[in-house]
């Protein structure tokens, strides 16, 4: 058996704090967000039912901001910085190596096992390092596609 | 003192313009625009309408309020830049396959580039083609062609308060969409059509089924029947450049037309409008009588009757029951006029031509079909009639007329201003007040252009309570009232079209208000000059009458010339709360939609599940929504649906279940 069940209940405490006042649909996404690490349509639907209003806005809102994610998200959060620096240095290649070694197709961010998602990020502000790559907390400095793999297997060996 | 202000070097005075925009237009300088329209909020986003002020450089004009002394330039050579690379910003990531596209000449975006002389378009073209929506029978929408003006999510959400489109996205890959990236036929639209009729290119047009048409006109096995709409004579001639005072000329000139077509029978809807409102109006008086399910709806507007249908479902029964105009239309034609126009059943494709996209959907809805098959084959809009013209090559302006075919093409005025906002609610009182014993006529209280209008007339030793409303937005509101107890109704008539029917989506496309005015006055005028005006006193109704239906609100007459209704969800959504792992285990849905939710579905699902009750026994979902609003919460246990549940008679009930 699984239970979606204290979930469920969070999000409906979430609304009752919010007093299901539509003005408050972004702090109600964002919690919601914290519940779920995403934005499920189908809890979205349920927001828009409850607060009573058009579920286009809801989903306008939460494509809007970069912050909300509707996608699940994996375990484990690569991020990779594209900005000017990063770039200038390759992080292209990194993205590359990564990709294959992640086995994600084009337009494809999360492993089908749900263990790494990859996000491209513009400038993580630690331009002297470029390029740079941070696994889950922890940043890496002057990164290559080579010490990118074995970092990925590392990440799965000590989970 | 007056105010003023200078454009252009011209010193001018303003009063209550709400904007720069208001008083450049008024000195008939037309500033080019997408995102502004006089029918909506202020959007300030295609960055067309730009003017210099002095002081204050470069501004919208259209969010702009005009203040004193302002000096105004709208046409700098550094405005022309900014319009000119505007335009082709958007034509760099626009599917430019203008010669294919249906709204072509009246393509806001076309004529722009046209009338600032764009010759190339300087940036890399980054057009994708997406596919396009085609789910129902009403609209196709194609993002192709969209500019981003929102004037479709403003008009649905303002004026129709449906909101069922919106903007996604953002910076490159916003794009204007339905909710979680559905299509047209899984969201909330009612179908009204406005969203096209505002949108300035053919992002979002009337779906065409014309060629269908001309098919079975060329197809000699079969015999193809037409009606048109009242509203269409009031507005087809705008496309031909062709005015009229009173319409019956250009009705005749459509006749024409649609004879040299190859049309076997020219029919009118007016004249089942005629019927419409007998029917209407005698289920009123039976209504009215006994003191049931007061107000009573108008069912004549389809975009309406799915508003109630998925927002109001228990008004459903406030709804009358007669079919619309061309429900009865389609009955009539596929039922009785086969034998008497002696064509064989098998041989009859009958088509209407509309001013309204809603229409088209009304036409396919099962409860308007018999058997499994619907009464009419294809229905067509104004715009679509007037391209067949085109096609045929036929000069509009220079036909003939000709008079409508008999039965159907007789009609009173009563019929014919049932095509504008106000004509069911008029007819209807023709009606009813010579039942009654009384003669008037008009009743000029029920006209005009006001969102809500209300009436009140005595009717024997009743004071009826009249509403006559146009504008989905304004009929939730009416809605709310008489929910709320702050207003109280016998008759309320709501168009979802701003204006009714001739404001219809499936007109030529109008933004001028004035031109509405012009349909409206077509349409009365029209009234006058008919010999007869209360549907009661036509006489082929009366002979239909005689011959197949009895009575008004007879059986057969029912049978006919009556339909129903029911709840439709607005959108579905299923949660996976608990799933066990057991082959054997009951199934339970709770209801967590608005309504049972405040009532008291959470408590239902903790109860159930909180402590682990049933363990694996049970698969629970909650989902939106079991559709018994009014008596929520509501709960489904292997398929049977609990009223008014509470969380101890759920566990009973449950536990019954697990008995079995
Ligand atoms: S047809 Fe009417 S209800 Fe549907 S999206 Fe357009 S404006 Fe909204
Ligand atoms: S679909 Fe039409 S009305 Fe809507 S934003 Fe695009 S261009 Fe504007
Ligand atoms: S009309 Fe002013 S910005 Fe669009």
């Amino acid at each position: 058996m699984t239970s979606n069940y204290s979930k469920f209940e969070a999000v409906c405490c979430i609304l009752e704090e919010n007093n299901f006042d539509k003005s408050k649909l972004i702090p109600i996404l964002q919690s919601v967000q914290e519940e779920y690490r995403y934005l499920p349509a189908e809890i979205m639907s349920f927001i828009s039912s409850s607060l009573d209003m058009s579920p286009a806005i809801v989903y306008g809102v939460a494509t809007f901001y970069s912050h909300f994610t509707l996608n699940p998200k994996g375990e484990n959060i690569i991020k990779v910085c594209n900005g000017t620096a990063c770039h200038v240095k390759k992080s292209a290649a990194i993205i590359d190596a990564m990709r294959k070694k992640l086995g994600l197709k084009e337009n494809e961010n999360t492993t089908k096992d749900m263990l790494f998602t990859i996000e491209t990020v513009a400038c993580l502000g630690a331009c002297g390092l470029a390029p740079v790559v941070v696994i889950n907390e922890n940043v890496h400095g002057q990164m290559t596609a080579e010490k990118i793999v074995k970092l990925i297997d590392e990440t799965m060996g000590a989970k | 003192m007056g105010k003023y202000l200078t454009i252009n070097g011209k010193k001018l005075e303003f009063r209550d313009e709400r904007n720069l925009l208001e008083i450049i237009r008024k000195e008939h300088i037309d500033l080019p625009t997408f995102c502004y329209h006089s029918e909506l909020s202020i959007h300030g986003s295609c960055r067309l309408c730009m003017v210099e002020i002095a002081g204050r450089g470069v501004m919208s004009a259209c969010s702009t309020p005009p203040e004193l002394d302002m000096e105004i330039k709208t046409n700098t050579e550094q405005l022309i830049e900014i319009r000119k690379i505007t335009i082709e910003l958007l034509l760099a990531n626009h599917d430019r396959e203008c010669t294919m596209c249906a709204k072509s000449e009246s393509c806001k975006l076309q004529s722009l580039a046209r009338r600032l002389g764009i010759e190339e378009v300087r940036f890399k073209n980054i057009f994708h083609k997406e596919s396009k929506d085609i789910s129902t029978y009403a609209l196709v929408r194609d993002n192709g062609k969209c500019v981003l003006c929102g004037d479709c999510v403003r008009f649905c959400d303002e004026i129709q308060s449906i909101g069922a489109l919106g903007f996604a996205g953002r910076g490159w890959r916003a794009k204007i969409c339905l909710s979680f990236e559905r299509n047209l036929e899984s969201s909330e639209c009612v179908y009204c059509g406005q969203c096209s009729r505002v949108c300035p290119t053919g992002a979002i047009l009337p779906k065409t089924e014309f060629r269908g048409v001309w098919k079975a006109l060329s197809d000699k096995k079969k015999k193809v029947i037409v009606a048109i709409a009242p509203a269409v004579r009031a507005a087809i001639g705008e496309v031909f450049g062709v005015t009229e005072e009173n319409g019956t000329e250009i009705a005749g000139k459509i006749v024409t037309a649609l004879r040299s077509m190859g049309f076997a029978k020219v029919f009118d809807i007016s004249f089942t409008a005629d019927m419409t409102i007998i029917e209407e109006a005698n289920e009123f008086l039976e209504r009215l009588g006994k003191g049931d399910d007061m107000p009573m709806f108008t069912s004549c507007c389809p975009a309406w009757v799915r508003f109630v249908e998925q927002y109001y479902p228990d008004f459903i029964k406030n709804i009358s029951t007669c079919r619309s105009p061309q429900g009865m239309y389609g009955s009539i034609a596929r039922r009785i006029m086969p034998e008497v126009l002696g064509i064989p059943k098998e041989e009859l494709v009958i088509v209407s031509v509309m001013p309204c996209t809603a229409k088209k959907y009304e036409a396919r809805r099962s409860e308007l079909a018999k058997d499994g098959v619907i009464d009419i084959d294809y229905v067509i809009t104004t715009q679509e009639l007037a391209l067949m013209i085109e096609e045929a090559g036929l000069r509009f302006g220079n036909l003939e007329a000709s008079a409508f075919d008999m039965p159907l093409g007789f009609k009173t005025g009563g019929g014919i201003i049932f095509g504008n906002s106000g004509g069911v609610t008029e007819a209807v009182l023709r009606n009813v007040m010579n039942t009654n014993g009384d003669e008037s006529e008009e009743f000029n209280f029920v006209r005009g252009e006001n969102g809500v209008r209300e009436a009140k007339l005595k009717v024997g030793t009743r004071e009826l309570k009249l509403a006559v409303v146009h504008g989905l937005k304004n009929a939730r509101k009416v809605l709310r009232d008489i929910r709320a107890d702050k207003k109280r109704y016998d008759f309320v008539e709501v168009m979802a079209c701003p204006g009714g029917c001739i404001g219809g989506a499936g007109q030529p496309v109008y933004s001028d208000l004035a031109v509405r005015k012009k349909r409206s006055k077509v349409l009365y005028e029209n009234d006058k000059i008919m010999e007869l005006h209360k549907p009661q006193d036509n006489p082929y109704v009366q002979k239909i009458y005689k011959d197949y239906l009895e009575n008004p609100g007879s059986k057969k007459a029912h049978e006919y010339l009556h339909t129903t209704f029911k709840y439709r969800k607005r959108f579905k959504a299923t949660l996976e709360i608990f799933k066990s792992h057991l082959e054997k285990s009951i199934n339970i849905n709770v209801c967590v939609g608005n309504n049972c939710l405040r009532k008291g579905s959470k408590e239902i699902l903790k109860h159930i599940i909180g402590d682990n009750k049933f363990k694996d026994n049970v698969n629970v979902q909650a989902l939106i929504c079991l559709e018994k609003c009014s008596n929520g919460p509501a709960v489904k246990i292997n398929g049977k649906t609990f009223e008014h549940c509470t969380p101890g008679s759920v566990e009973n009930a449950i536990k019954e279940e697990l008995k079995k």
